[in-house]
């Protein structure tokens, strides 16, 4: 049963980044073809191939490049370089608080790739990523936080191997996590700034001025992004790689089914809602912890 | 490799339709026709488009939002023209403001016919135009070398 770990362990630091390089968009691009042929069952239609994710990338690579400007894609490479490199340090199973604030830095290229250009649908679009953001980011803090009380380390490669499952000592930060994740993986009731969905009242939101390969680049990444949000919901888990697996897959869809479910949220609802789940879920459930020990 | 035959985004304009064909593209967007599933989406954004589709006559007002979606579309694109207005101009052809069918303005690929055209028929217009996307590409890449 843990001879995932022995693999896993075997491999140096830099091979383990290698493994994460190429293996995560295939992973990233097959789920996005689960997530569209289960979402068309869900409304009853056949449903694209689970190859459809790739067939759009390739697609957007060989198409024109149009550039509004010149800083508009390098914000875009930026957002890519920096998501890579906080998934890197994460499965490389080092520091978990550099992932995450990876990650935001990864974010805030991404809102500035949508300031950047002049249509109003990207500037709407990026500001309300910057309420997204700042309704998720303190859960994703609070995670390695709670994380760090239970096993005392910031390391992943601590956590992932900790023997006593953290899920338990963290339901609430764990409850926590699943509400901002819809954010992250961009669904409905959260989908406000961009939405993988056809028709938006606000166009594409930040990506209405990509198009071709910078768009591709932007897939890319959130497939890059989504497969290091579920590395962490392993984490709550990580006592036993089967279940974590199962549970991690289970986490995405049960994302789709919320996201088939929701008409999409006001931004006043998604803050307030989402700081009130964060205080009474994972502030709670930190102070808990402390009193515990 | 053909990838565009496997991923055409479709963006719909309403130059001066009755929303007879509007309806019509919408619902072959529906669980009964489904164009996803041979990679299809209705983008809103000229952007994001490989396919413009056009319903209704062009007038004087219209044609220049319709020039100007056409300009932001990036390299290779297609146009599908979708139903007789879009063709010819139709019973409105004589209108003081109608300039005609969409080929009037623009280089349209693809005709498709009816009145209004039939979620089908929209479907074998779309598959048709992506073997002209396939053939612009590689005219495209033959040109740049």
């Amino acid at each position: 049963m843990n001879s995932i770990y022995e693999v896993y362990q075997a491999l140096s630091m830099i091979e383990r980044v290698l493994v994460f390089l190429v293996l995560a968009p295939f992973a990233g691009g097959l789920l996005a073809g689960v997530d569209r042929k289960l979402s068309a069952r869900l409304q009853g239609r056949y449903g694209p191939p689970v190859r459809q994710p790739f067939f759009d990338v390739l697609k957007l690579f060989q198409k024109e490049r149009i550039l509004v400007n010149k800083f508009q894609n390098f914000n875009i490479v930026l957002f890519f370089l920096f998501t890579v490199f906080s998934g890197a340090i994460f499965f490389a199973g080092a520091d978990i608080l550099l992932a995450v604030f990876g990650l935001a830095l990864a974010g805030t290229f991404f809102i500035l790739a949508g300031f950047s250009v002049g249509s109003p649908y990207s500037h709407l679009g990026a500001e309300r990523e910057v309420i997204q953001m700042v309704s998720y980011e303190p859960m994703v803090i609070l995670m390695a936080v709670g994380m760090y009380q239970v096993t005392g380390s910031f390391k992943v490669a601590d956590l992932v191997q900790h023997q006593a499952p953290l899920i338990l000592y963290l339901p609430g930060i764990f409850a926590g996590f699943l509400y901002i994740l819809t954010i992250k993986f961009r669904k409905s009731p959260f989908d406000l700034s961009m939405s993988h969905h056809a028709h938006q009242e606000i166009v594409r939101g930040i990506t209405t001025e990509f198009s071709g390969p910078a768009l591709a680049l932007i897939e890319i990444t959130h497939w890059y992004e989504n497969v290091l949000l579920l590395g962490m919901v392993y984490l709550f888990f990580g006592f036993n790689p089967w279940i974590a697996l199962a549970v991690s897959l289970a986490t995405y869809l049960f994302e789709i089914f919320i996201d088939m479910n929701y008409a999409r949220f006001k931004w006043q609802l998604t803050f307030a809602s989402t700081w009130l789940f964060t205080a009474v879920a994972g502030i709670s459930n930190i102070v808990v912890l402390s009193i515990m020990k | 490799m053909a990838w565009f035959k496997r991923s055409p985004w479709i963006l719909h304009y309403n130059a001066t339709s009755c929303n007879g064909c509007d309806t019509e593209v919408i619902v072959s967007l529906t669980p009964l026709y489904d164009l996803e599933r041979f990679g299809i989406i209705n983008t809103g954004n000229p952007k994001h488009a490989d396919i413009l589709a056009v319903t209704g006559s062009v007038n004087e007002k219209s044609v220049q939002v319709l020039k100007n979606l056409y300009d932001q579309m990036p390299n290779p694109k297609v146009i599908v023209a979708v139903g007789l207005c879009a063709i010819s101009g139709c019973v409105f052809q004589d209108c003081y403001n109608v300039m005609g069918g969409v080929d009037k303005v623009l280089p349209v690929d693809v005709y498709v016919p009816g009145c209004a055209a039939r979620p089908e028929a929209i479907i074998d217009g779309v598959i048709m135009a992506c073997e002209i996307l396939e053939k612009k590409y590689r005219e495209q890449k033959k040109r740049r070398g």
